[in-house]
């Protein structure tokens, strides 16, 4: 049986064990509102993160979900209404000048559309050397930039010559991989990946998530990997996060989520999302949601997937939902959700 | 079957990588652009030394040869014929054109810095620096600039300083909404947003990513507001307060011929078309450099002319 | 397909739509280029045709061909486009008009830009019935309510009067097929239909589209470059790459034992079959560019079985009887591996 308890999503005790290393990341309660009065938009809503060194975290959910204005606040691009940031023990929002600089190398960004992130005026080695303009004591000297950008071209798996074209002359998928090189360009210990793939072709996409995961064993960079496509995270991400609204709904280690989701908006989008082997996941057994995801300017009362929610009740209606957690093997890490009615193990599929 | 990606293997790299053509064979490609690039450099040619040439050809009166028509049998100066007091119509546009351009180029090039600076910086910006660089331009716009200009040049002495003066402040805000709004869309873009996370300051942000892609329009705007700027100069002149006789602009030498235009045609037509050939011109070479200066477009001025796809030299709302 | 083993849909034992050896060239800067080269399909009442591919591959072109709705700067130079016994490509302008809607319709990919942002949703939807059934504006007011209320829009006598930017992706969407099969057309092409859409909502127009196709017999011709939707939702699929099909036959048995390497390549390339913490078996390199298209086999460039007879002659799509074909010179050799 799971056990009960208030809070929130990743608000868990850890494993019990030695000595738990402070995380790379830590969100605790964060909240991003847009605009006012009756326009006015939650993005999120009491977010919980967790990430460690070196670890890739899965964020799901669909368009609405507040999954980018997440990856914005992580980068320092919004700042949160509420709730704090930590990155290494320190809140990148308290920092300024140079403090705010240091802290800008070691997060970085790749961004989902590799024809609009990239300055159609800048030659590749421009493109991805521009980091450097502002922190310039990083690679000083042109000659070791050229030699750096020769580099990092090798690794993302470009070549040399590739270095004076412009992002017209590359396919979608070597433009990511510029995009990645300038991600590298500052030895970044944390990379916010939006939707990295879904702008590719299925062969260039095994590609670029073949390099992702490549410089993470060679550069021990961890990844807060966002997407919407259900394989794709699964087979990149150490642990899920799966957001509804603004909230996060279910978190995880990727087998547990995957294989027992609790929430039944996890379980729905499994089963929604076509797979080429109906074995694979859901079997035939298609959870059919109802209608659309409501506006976030006018969030539903109580648990927010209740109005789409085959499981729904009066209860979920008039109260929030309470955070179940589930521990599935002895040493793993919690599995949390938050609902009144959460799924059985066995009757996942139910 | 399992196949390793080779590193480095992204199997159809183009060839060798394409380098910008030079300038020069861009140029000559363009038949309209090189025509109009000889037409704007004999300009500024005839504005810089014209003078030196004609001597006091321009202020030379001969009532015995009031109102000739252009002919080919009174020497060089009686080319393009003469005006009611027999003043060689060539020699007084060649000094005009130094006039004109000394008053044009200052007042344009100084409403183009201004505005575009301003309107950059508050449209990237957003926010209260926005609103506050917005009602300024409407507070400029809100007064006709003609009626300005009369009552500032009535006031203080109708001096060609004054005249770029008051020309360049009724113009910035053309630039400052111009800019403003290219700002204000560019500033969204995800690569703005990817130098935001490298830590860059809004200043390097503007002039690396934002300038570089603005300017072609903001330039276009000017080659426009030339023309306009010429056409308020003559006005002005007509009214006794912008360039003064016996210094001679285009635009004054139309206003002074229009009372003989069906006599003497010559007199206004020759400077109006030196307004046109010179604005046509300068927006043909912006339209070039548009496109020259943008690594996606450049390739197309190495084509031979008709297969180039037509492009708009300024996309019509950016017209004043 | 033209040799499947199943019967046919009982309406029709003739195919609904039958494509053969069509050529379309494109005219770019760079010169005329063939988009698509040669491709043949067809397909019967009833069934789902899935033509797959990744961008620039012509999928889409040939659906507009198919249609009629190709960009001027692309013509079609060969081929025939048969419905109803008829080649479409012969046809004037005028016959063509009379075929859009009752026999042939499509479903584009962005359902913002295909609907008028200025007409009420109601009457664009009962437009097919003034233009060919010649109704009233309050019949095809009516009939356009219950088309409505078929594809799923709640309270639709009142959101007939909304305009598009008033609804939901999905449900622009579904208006959007709404307007497709107003007329029961023969053939339905989706293009890329749910591509923009949201996983839970792609699901419930895939749905929507599988239930109005087993309603009123159509065939569909669905284009899309996502494996799982075609494995999921066709019967046949053919496999398109650099403007030519290299791979046709029942989606099962291709995606099972695949006799094309670029299908092969594909199928391996799907995370959902990957180990984490394992390399994913890419394809290496990525589809040439129109201009550069190999004269030899279009795949010899990433191809891991290429050999020297790939770069002297291009494989032809050879049928090996079983209802399926393969452009390769060693498919038997893939099938046995």
């Amino acid at each position: 049986m799971p056990e009960i308890r208030s809070g929130s999503a990743t608000d868990a005790p850890r494993a019990d064990g030695p000595e738990v290393p402070p995380p790379l990341l830590e969100v605790r309660g964060v909240t991003k509102t847009f605009g006012g009065g009756r326009r006015r938009l939650t993005a999120l809503d009491g977010v919980d993160l967790r990430l460690g060194k070196g670890e890739t975290l899965g964020l799901v959910g669909e368009s609405g979900c507040g999954k980018s204005t997440l990856a914005r606040v992580l980068l320092g691009l919004e700042r949160p209404d509420a709730g704090t940031v930590r990155f290494d023990g320190t809140d990148p929002f308290a920092l300024r000048g140079k403090d705010l600089l240091a802290w800008r190398r070691r997060v970085q960004m790749v961004f989902q559309d590799p024809f609009a992130s990239l300055n159609a005026r800048m030659s590749a080695a421009d493109l991805i050397s521009e980091p450097w303009r502002t922190h310039r004591d990083v690679v000083p000297g042109a000659k070791a930039r050229e030699k750096r950008v020769r580099e990092l071209l090798s690794l993302v798996g470009l070549r040399d010559g590739d270095a004076h074209r412009y992002p017209d002359e590359f396919s979608g998928g070597q433009r990511q991989r510029i995009g990645i090189a300038r991600a590298l360009a500052l030895d970044p210990d944390l990379i916010v990946c939006d939707e990295p793939v879904s702008a590719l072709d299925l062969s260039v996409q095994a590609q670029v998530l073949n390099v992702l995961s490549e410089l993470r064993e060679r550069l021990g960079v961890a990844y807060v990997f966002i997407s919407h496509d259900l394989s794709v995270v699964r087979y990149i991400s150490d642990r899920v996060t799966v957001m509804y609204l603004g909230k996060v709904i279910e978190h995880g280690e990727t087998e547990d989520v995957f294989d027992r989701p609790q929430h039944p908006y996890t379980a729905a989008l499994m089963s929604a999302a076509p797979v080429l082997d109906a074995s694979y996941a859901g079997g035939d057994r298609e959870i059919q949601l109802k209608g659309e995801i409501p506006s976030p300017f006018d969030i539903p009362s109580g648990c927010r997937f209740r109005t789409r929610c085959p499981r729904a009740e009066d209860l979920c209606a008039a109260e929030a939902p309470p955070l179940v957690v589930r521990r599935a093997r002895e040493a793993s890490d919690p599995h949390t959700a938050l609902c009144h009615f959460p799924l059985e193990a066995e009757s996942a599929w139910a | 079957m399992t196949r390793e990606e080779p590193a480095g293997a992204d199997g159809t790299s183009p060839a060798p990588a394409r380098h910008r053509p030079s300038w020069w064979r861009m140029l000559g490609r363009d038949r309209a652009a090189s025509a109009a690039a000889v037409v704007l450099a004999v300009t500024t040619l005839v504005a810089l030394f014209g003078r030196l040439v004609i001597g006091d050809r321009a202020q030379r009166q001969d009532l015995d040869a009031s109102l000739r028509p252009p002919s080919l049998g009174e020497g060089v100066y009686g080319l393009l014929g003469t005006d009611v007091l027999g003043r060689s119509v060539l020699a007084r546009l060649v000094d005009a054109a130094a006039t004109t351009l000394s008053v044009a180029v200052p007042a344009v090039l100084c409403s183009l810095l201004i505005g575009s600076a301003l309107g950059l910086w508050a449209g990237y910006h957003g926010g209260r620096r926005e609103s506050v660089a917005m009602r300024v331009a409407d507070v400029i716009l809100s007064f006709p600039s003609l009626l300005v200009a009369v009552v500032v040049l009535y006031v203080f002495s109708p001096s060609a300083l004054n005249l770029v003066l008051i020309l360049a402040v009724a113009r910035i805000p053309v630039y400052l909404r111009t800019a403003r709004a290219e700002a204000a869309e560019l500033r969204s873009r995800l690569f703005v947003d990817a130098a935001r996370t490298f830590g860059t300051p809004g200043r390097e942000i503007i002039r690396r990513h934002i300038l570089p892609i603005a300017l072609p329009t903001l330039l276009t705007v000017a080659t426009l507001d030339f023309c306009f700027v010429m056409l308020t100069e003559s006005s002005l002149s007509f009214l006794g307060i912008g360039i003064q006789p016996p210094d001679v602009s285009w635009g004054l030498m139309v206003a002074q011929g229009r009372q003989y235009l069906q006599t003497a045609w010559w007199i206004t037509v020759l400077p109006g078309l030196a307004i046109v050939l010179t604005t046509v011109s300068a927006t043909v070479l912006a339209a070039w450099a548009r496109i020259a200066t943008d690594p996606a477009q450049r390739w197309r001025l190495t084509l031979p002319v008709k297969r180039r796809g037509a492009s708009a030299a300024v996309p019509p709302e950016m017209i004043p | 397909m033209t040799t499947t083993a199943v019967p046919a849909a009982p309406s029709a034992d003739t195919p609904a739509l039958d494509v053969e050896g069509l050529c379309v060239d494109l005219s770019t800067p760079s010169g005329r280029l063939r988009a698509v080269d040669g491709v043949s399909f067809s397909v019967r009442r009833g069934r789902t045709l899935a033509l797959l591919g990744e961008s620039g591959c012509g999928k889409s072109m040939t659906a507009l061909s198919v249609v009629g709705l190709l960009d001027p700067a692309a013509e079609v130079t060969g081929g025939a486009v048969r419905v109803r016994g008829s080649d479409t490509l012969r046809m004037s302008p005028a016959e063509r008009r009379k075929l859009a809607g009752p026999v042939l319709s499509i479903v584009f990919q962005d359902a913002l830009t295909a609907l008028n942002p200025v007409q009420p949703v109601g009457r664009q939807i009962g437009e097919p019935f003034r233009i060919h059934r010649g109704l009233s504006r309050r019949e095809a007011r009516e009939k356009a309510i219950e088309l409505m209320t078929r594809v799923g829009i709640p309270e639709p006598r009142e959101r007939a009067r909304s305009y598009p930017h008033q609804f939901s992706g999905g449900m622009r969407q579904r208006l959007l097929i709404a307007m497709a099969v107003a007329l029961d057309p023969d053939v339905l092409i989706a293009d890329e239909p749910t591509t923009a859409l949201d996983v839970t909502v792609q699901a419930q127009i895939m749905r929507l589209l599988r239930d109005l196709q087993d309603e009123r017999e159509m065939a569909v011709v669905l284009i899309t470059h996502d494996l799982a939707v075609v494995a999921q939702r066709a019967d046949d699929v053919v496999v398109m790459y650099a403007g030519t099909v290299v791979e046709e036959g029942p989606v099962r048995e291709v995606f099972s034992r695949p006799r094309h390497p670029y299908t092969r390549g594909l199928l391996d390339s799907v995370p959902e079959h990957a180990v984490r913490g394992r390399p994913l078996p890419a394809v290496p390199g990525s589809p040439p560019e129109l201009s550069a298209v190999p004269s030899g086999c279009v795949f010899q460039d990433r191809c891991p079985l290429v050999r020297e007879r790939c770069v002297r002659e291009r494989p032809p799509l050879r049928a090996s009887g079983d209802g399926r074909s393969a452009a390769c010179h060693f498919s038997e050799e893939l099938a046995r591996a």
